[in-house]
């Protein structure tokens, strides 16, 4: 069935009406990963059972997130032309109050409500539901300005016409039907559009790479390995709005001249394997995928990938590797994979995020992605913000808000009224940044300078109670697990690292395990051949450089500070693998 | 042919997406019976033409991987960098007492098999821990104990649920 563009978008248009000014109320449910792990499949169960018991009909969709984790499981309750109305942290008891007095008698129940969100679609003067507040005042919200997050939550991911009913694929529609291939890629080039997953590359320069080879066959693959512990955006985005992604991977492949496609998942993260793949195909039925999209010559296959449990994989040359199915190993470089890459083709990679923002970036123009944003990082980060804070989330902030204002403000500081310690960002290759130096504004240069990176956008929080020794140790103990093995200046040494840590932890370290330390961490960083090897010697170089004393005092004092090391002996060494 | 080879053959030839290599060969068996058993090597290694030593190269390399049947249940503690913070070893220790393990691994039984992960993507919530590949979020030490120990009243989940 290929149908016209504007078919397909008069079907999305009329199903869309039905949705939000028939005469159901409908029920959105967080179910990302955060959902599942807070329990939505219990309030879903609740939900449909609550509404059986009290007859009453509704469209319940499974959206997925909004970015609100700490409020997790959440479900709003959207009356036809009326605003959102949010409940948060809900329970099978709360989902039949819910039900029985909003969805039946169609009042709110104001004291469980969280927010309201008002109807972009409704008249203007409405009048705000009553006591409930509005939720873009929330903390976590005030600062936020969303561009590949701004269906996630809002739409259901399963469902290509929702996409399309909010404007999906419209960027698409324009490129191909006005727009040359140098023309899109020129349009990124002037967005400063830079790469999310980790180095900050510019994207467009990358494009070109890719778009001056002729070769028949060349390749754009999506990387949502995301292995980094404390980040989960990309699988957010896919899990949330799996669209935008497909959208952004067409026009990157428009614009390159690349006709096949990959995006690549880790195997066990069913929510996003499945919803990805649920796309794929829902674009293939529309033609959206497949040969003369939209009716121009452009033909793109796209293909979801997966690789076993692998950090590594994540690095763009092992990720090559585990797509053609063998171990993920790093390759050497030259040559590069913009002339030798999958399966021996030209190859572009790009991080979920990067891809995610070409679509806003072709419908709005580069010019207004480059004004978002600080200096030569435009746009938006988007950040996870995890650990000892009051609002643990995802929210899309804007570059160049200060990390101080994103932990005690969008945040809400760290609960129970304890100090911050320090803050990990960036992966575990990533290193710490102590409490006195979080006062620097997301931007890809004003992290690098002051030693840390923003890369995949994870933002753990940690409080005065946590030993920096410990937390180092377990950094480590993932550098070691994951090192890949192929260059031994990574694979010993951070088994090295990790014993010596070890020993400092269980207050046997002596005088000159530091300076022993800091000769592994130069033979890593000199001697290894992918950033795991060579970054892998900053959880320790940062953690030193911030908390000495704490080293000083597990080694020469023999005590911990806080009493935590020796409350976990484990060796993870013995235990994995 | 037995079932057990049946059931492989069937999963290796039966991948429908289009790159079909040895990592996802390997995937699909260990979707379809949990683990990968010797039949698998060789299976895989006649379906794509390689030797036996190839594939273990690809199987031995990626933890996710397991070589012999599963327990009844499965139990995975987060230690990613967020859980290890806000207290994953206290929930592994209780976890490993109520299984009565000292150990990550499986019980002697082959009831309970208890592992760490290294991130389980659902960081918002931590401490996570997954139960037979299901998510819960924000457990204690004895919310998490609770778990494990409610999994002797089910029935024995059907062979082979993967992942
Ligand atoms: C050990 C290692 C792990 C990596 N893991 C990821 C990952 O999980 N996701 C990702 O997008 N990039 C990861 N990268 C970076 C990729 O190699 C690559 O730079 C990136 O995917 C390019 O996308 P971008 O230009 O859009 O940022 C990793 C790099 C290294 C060295
Ligand atoms: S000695 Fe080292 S390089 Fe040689 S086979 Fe053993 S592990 Fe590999
Ligand atoms: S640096 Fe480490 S992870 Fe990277 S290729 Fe070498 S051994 Fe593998
Ligand atoms: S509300 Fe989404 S990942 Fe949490
Ligand atoms: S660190 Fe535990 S779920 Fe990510």
């Amino acid at each position: 069935m290929v149908l016209s563009y504007q078919d397909i978008n008069a079907q999305a248009g009329s199903r869309w009406r039905s949705l939000t000014s028939g005469n159901l109320p409908w029920v959105r449910v967080g179910s990302a990963l955060c959902g599942q792990a807070a329990g939505c499949e219990e309030v879903l169960d609740a939900l449909e059972s609550a509404m059986e018991r009290h007859g009453v009909e509704g469209n319940v969709s499974h959206v997925g997130c909004l970015g609100l984790c700490f409020a997790e499981p959440l479900l709003d309750v959207q009356f036809p032309n009326g605003p959102r109305i949010f409940y948060g942290n809900v329970t099978p008891e709360s989902v039949n109050r819910i039900v029985s007095v909003h969805l039946r008698e169609g009042n709110p129940v104001t004291p469980l409500a969280l927010g309201f969100l008002s109807n972009p679609d409704a008249a203007a003067g409405e009048e705000p539901p009553e006591g409930i507040p509005d939720l873009n005042l929330h903390p976590m919200r005030v600062l936020e300005k969303r561009i590949a997050l701004r269906n996630a939550g809002n739409i259901d991911p399963g469902d290509i016409y929702q996409y399309l009913a909010v404007g999906g694929y419209q960027a698409l529609h324009k490129a191909l039907t006005s727009m040359t291939p140098e023309q899109t890629l020129e349009e990124v080039a002037t967005a400063g559009l830079r790469g999310r997953g980790g180095a900050a590359f510019p994207a467009a320069t990358k494009w070109r790479f890719l778009s001056g080879s002729n070769a028949p066959v060349k390749y754009i693959l999506c990387n949502c390995e995301e292995g980094d512990p404390g980040a989960f955006n990309d699988k957010a985005i896919v899990e949330s709005d799996p669209h935008t992604l497909v959208e952004g991977i067409l026009l990157a492949g428009y614009a390159t001249g690349a006709a096949h496609g990959y995006i690549f998942i880790r195997h066990g993260h069913d929510g996003p394997i499945e919803r990805a793949r649920e796309a794929v195909q829902q674009a293939q039925e529309l033609g959206i995928l497949g040969n003369s999209i939209f009716g121009s010559d452009f033909d793109f296959e796209l293909e979801v990938a997966l690789t076993g449990d692998s950090y590594v994989a994540g690095e763009e040359t092992a990720l090559m590797d585990a797509i053609e199915g063998g171990r993920a190993m790093p390759r050497y470089r030259p040559p590069f994979p913009a002339q030798v890459g999958l399966f021996g083709k030209p190859t572009n990679i790009n991080n979920v995020k990067t891809l995610s923002y070409v679509p806003e970036i072709i419908s709005q123009g580069g010019e207004w992605f480059a004004g978002i944003g600080h200096e030569q990082s435009t746009g938006t980060a988007i950040l996870c913000l995890t650990g000892d804070l009051n609002y643990t989330g995802m929210v899309e902030l804007p570059m160049g808000v200060s990390l101080k204002d994103v932990l005690f403000n969008v945040a809400g500081g760290v609960p129970g009224g304890k100090d911050l310690k320090l803050v990990q960002t960036g992966g575990p290759l990533g290193g710490v940044l102590g409490a006195e130096d979080v006062d620097l504004l997301l931007d890809f240069e004003v992290f690098r300078n002051a030693g840390a990176i923003l890369g995949s956008g994870g933002i753990i929080a940690a409080d005065e109670d946590t030993c920096v020794v410990d937390l180092t140790r377990a950094l480590i103990a993932f550098c070691q697990y994951e090192s890949c093995g192929k260059c031994f200046p990574c694979r010993m040494g951070m088994s090295h690292l990790l014993e010596v840590l070890e020993r400092i932890c269980r207050l046997e370290g002596g005088a000159e395990d530091l300076a022993l330390m800091r000769n592994i961490g130069e033979n890593m960083q000199a001697g290894s051949l992918c950033g795991h090897g060579q970054l892998g010697f900053n959880p320790v170089s940062s953690a030193l450089k911030y908390f000495g004393d704490e080293f000083d005092a597990h080694i020469n004092g023999r005590t911990c500070p806080t009493g935590r090391c020796l409350a976990s002996r484990y060796s993870p060494s013995q235990t994995r693998r | 042919m037995d079932r057990l080879r049946q059931t492989i053959t069937e999963a290796v030839h039966g991948q429908s997406q289009p790159t079909v290599t040895v990592l996802s060969s390997l995937l699909a068996v260990q979707d379809a019976i949990g683990y990968i058993p010797k039949e698998a090597l060789e299976e895989v290694a006649a379906f794509t033409g390689k030797t036996v030593n190839d594939i273990w190269a690809v199987a031995s390399f990626y933890p996710n991987f397991k070589f012999e049947p599963l327990c009844q249940h499965t139990v995975e503690v987060c230690w990613g960098t967020t859980c290890h913070l806000v207290g994953a070893m206290p929930v592994m220790k209780s976890v490993l007492d109520t299984a009565g393990l000292r150990e990550a691994g499986d019980t002697p039984d082959k009831f309970l098999s208890v592992g760490y992960n290294t991130c389980l993507g659902a960081c918002s919530q931590a401490p996570v821990i997954s139960v037979n590949h299901r998510l819960v979020g924000r457990v204690s030490p004895e919310t998490a104990a609770r778990r494990v120990s409610g999994l002797s009243a089910l029935p024995k989940p059907e062979d082979g649920h993967g992942q």
